[in-house]
């Protein structure tokens, strides 16, 4: 269907050139991420040893706290200037618009963090074997963020003082993604096969990127009553 | 019920609940092509309800809304098809230039669909005034120039049935004039317009269906 490719291509396009516009914006949650990672090594001492055991879990908690920081962009100014309502009303299934709205969130916040994910594995010093591990953990558990945090926002997006709701709301639900992918992180830098939880963490993915453009289509109708 | 050839949009038996409040019920309506509705009532009547509700956006308390004859809910991407809504916030995107939101807006609505602008749209801006500032973001124009690029939307659109709510709001009278140009070319070629506004439209040469909302305790 080329209307429905249209659409989906124009807020795309219109979504990314909004987000240049406001540089700043994007780079908080990226600079947040940098910060906590270098000041964990200063805080629990330079041993390499503790370092690397501590590793998977600091990078994945403070991907998931960066990533909540810049998440009510999503909806928040759509709503405030009336461009959700029109998201609405365009002649596509809304559950196609919400998925372009969620990949241009996904490619502004998690982009940049697979590419300094390197670059976090050298500064906490974790085992080389779990560097690629690391990399695909990431690559599978931020689409799942971006999604289940679409629902959050479209959920909260009308009220005044939706953020801290939205944390609470939100980190639950991330807790399943930070057992897996520690578990497949530690899994590769002890030697043994990450294949279970990277499996797990492949299968909660598809899950949420198929269905959460319908939950977050209905918090909307919702929200923009 | 029975549909006369020219109906586009029909209301029936609808009535729309706010909190604790009714704002109206059992309120019939129907809009025929070629005709202009001004929805009137004081401020807190429902008009702007009546108004969403008639697009789709809320779903009313009691009653159904057809559109060409069938319900809204069912066909709700063909309605939306034919349908261009200008709420309060008209979807004009901030940070972006009045050719980037008219860009927007003309790859996703109505037959143009898909194409975006080709070329930037000069005549356009001509049209609705916004000549020499179509490369200024829209925050730093003023409220009525922002309305104006909402408002270049009417240009673009194909679409049958146009409901506005309030789109006199912070226009100057040339604005205005600009406007009543435009209503009659959209009933001359067989569309319809709804809408609510607190002018009295005297200019119009069209005859003015009226529908009027009382306040409700």
């Amino acid at each position: 269907m080329t209307g429905l490719l249209a659409i989906f291509i124009a807020i795309m396009r219109r979504d990314l050139r909004v987000a240049m516009r406001q540089r700043s914006d994007l780079l908080n949650p990226i600079l947040f991420l940098l910060v906590v990672i270098t000041l964990f090594p200063l805080g629990v001492g330079p041993g390499p040893d503790v370092l690397s055991r501590i590793a998977p879990g600091v990078i994945w908690v403070s991907a998931i706290l960066s990533a909540l920081l810049g998440l009510e962009r999503i909806f928040r100014d759509d709503f405030r200037d009336g461009a959700l309502e029109q998201m609405l009303l365009l002649p596509v299934a809304v559950e196609w618009s919400v998925l372009a709205k969620i990949t241009v969130h996904w490619l502004l916040t998690a982009l940049p963090l697979l590419v300094l994910a390197p670059l976090f594995a050298l500064l906490l010093n974790l085992t080389p074997s779990a560097w690629g591990t690391l990399w695909v953990t990431l690559l599978l558990g931020t689409p799942v963020i971006s999604c289940v945090g679409a629902i959050g926002v479209a959920l909260t997006v009308s009220l005044n003082k939706g953020g801290a709701l939205l944390s609470l709301l939100l980190l639950p639900l991330l807790i399943p993604l930070l057992i897996f992918a520690t578990a497949a992180v530690e899994a590769s830098a002890t030697g043994l096969s990450p294949a279970g939880p990277l499996a797990l963490m492949a299968a909660i993915m598809v899950l949420t990127v198929v269905l959460s453009p319908y939950a977050v289509h209905a918090a909307l109708r919702v929200s923009v009553n | 019920m029975a549909q006369t050839p020219k109906g586009l949009l029909s209301a029936q038996n609808v009535a729309s609940v706010r909190g604790e409040r009714t704002l109206f019920s059992a309120l019939n309506l129907q809009v025929n092509s070629g005709e202009i509705w001004q929805i009137q009532g004081p401020n807190g009547a429902g008009k702007s309800s009546l108004l969403r509700i008639l697009a789709g956006l809320l779903p009313p308390q009691s009653g159904s809304v057809c559109f060409q004859g069938e319900a809204i809910e069912h066909n709700r991407s063909a309605y939306h098809q034919e349908l261009l809504f200008l709420g309060h916030k008209a979807g004009v995107k901030p940070e972006l230039t009045a050719i980037e939101n008219l860009d927007f807006f003309a790859s996703v609505q109505g037959h143009v669909q898909g194409r975006g602008l080709q070329e930037p749209p000069y005549e356009l801006l001509a049209n609705v005034g916004l000549v020499g500032l179509e490369d200024i973001p829209a925050q730093r124009l003023s409220a009525g120039q922002q309305r104006r690029i909402a408002l270049a939307r009417l240009w673009l659109s194909n679409a049958k049935l146009w409901i506005l709510d309030e789109p006199f709001t912070s226009l100057d009278v040339h604005g205005i004039e600009l406007l009543h140009e435009r209503f009659q070319w959209q009933v001359a070629r067989g569309g319809a317009i709804v809408m609510t506004s607190h002018q009295a439209l005297n200019h119009l040469p069209i005859a003015l269906q009226t529908l009027v909302l009382e306040y409700q305790h």
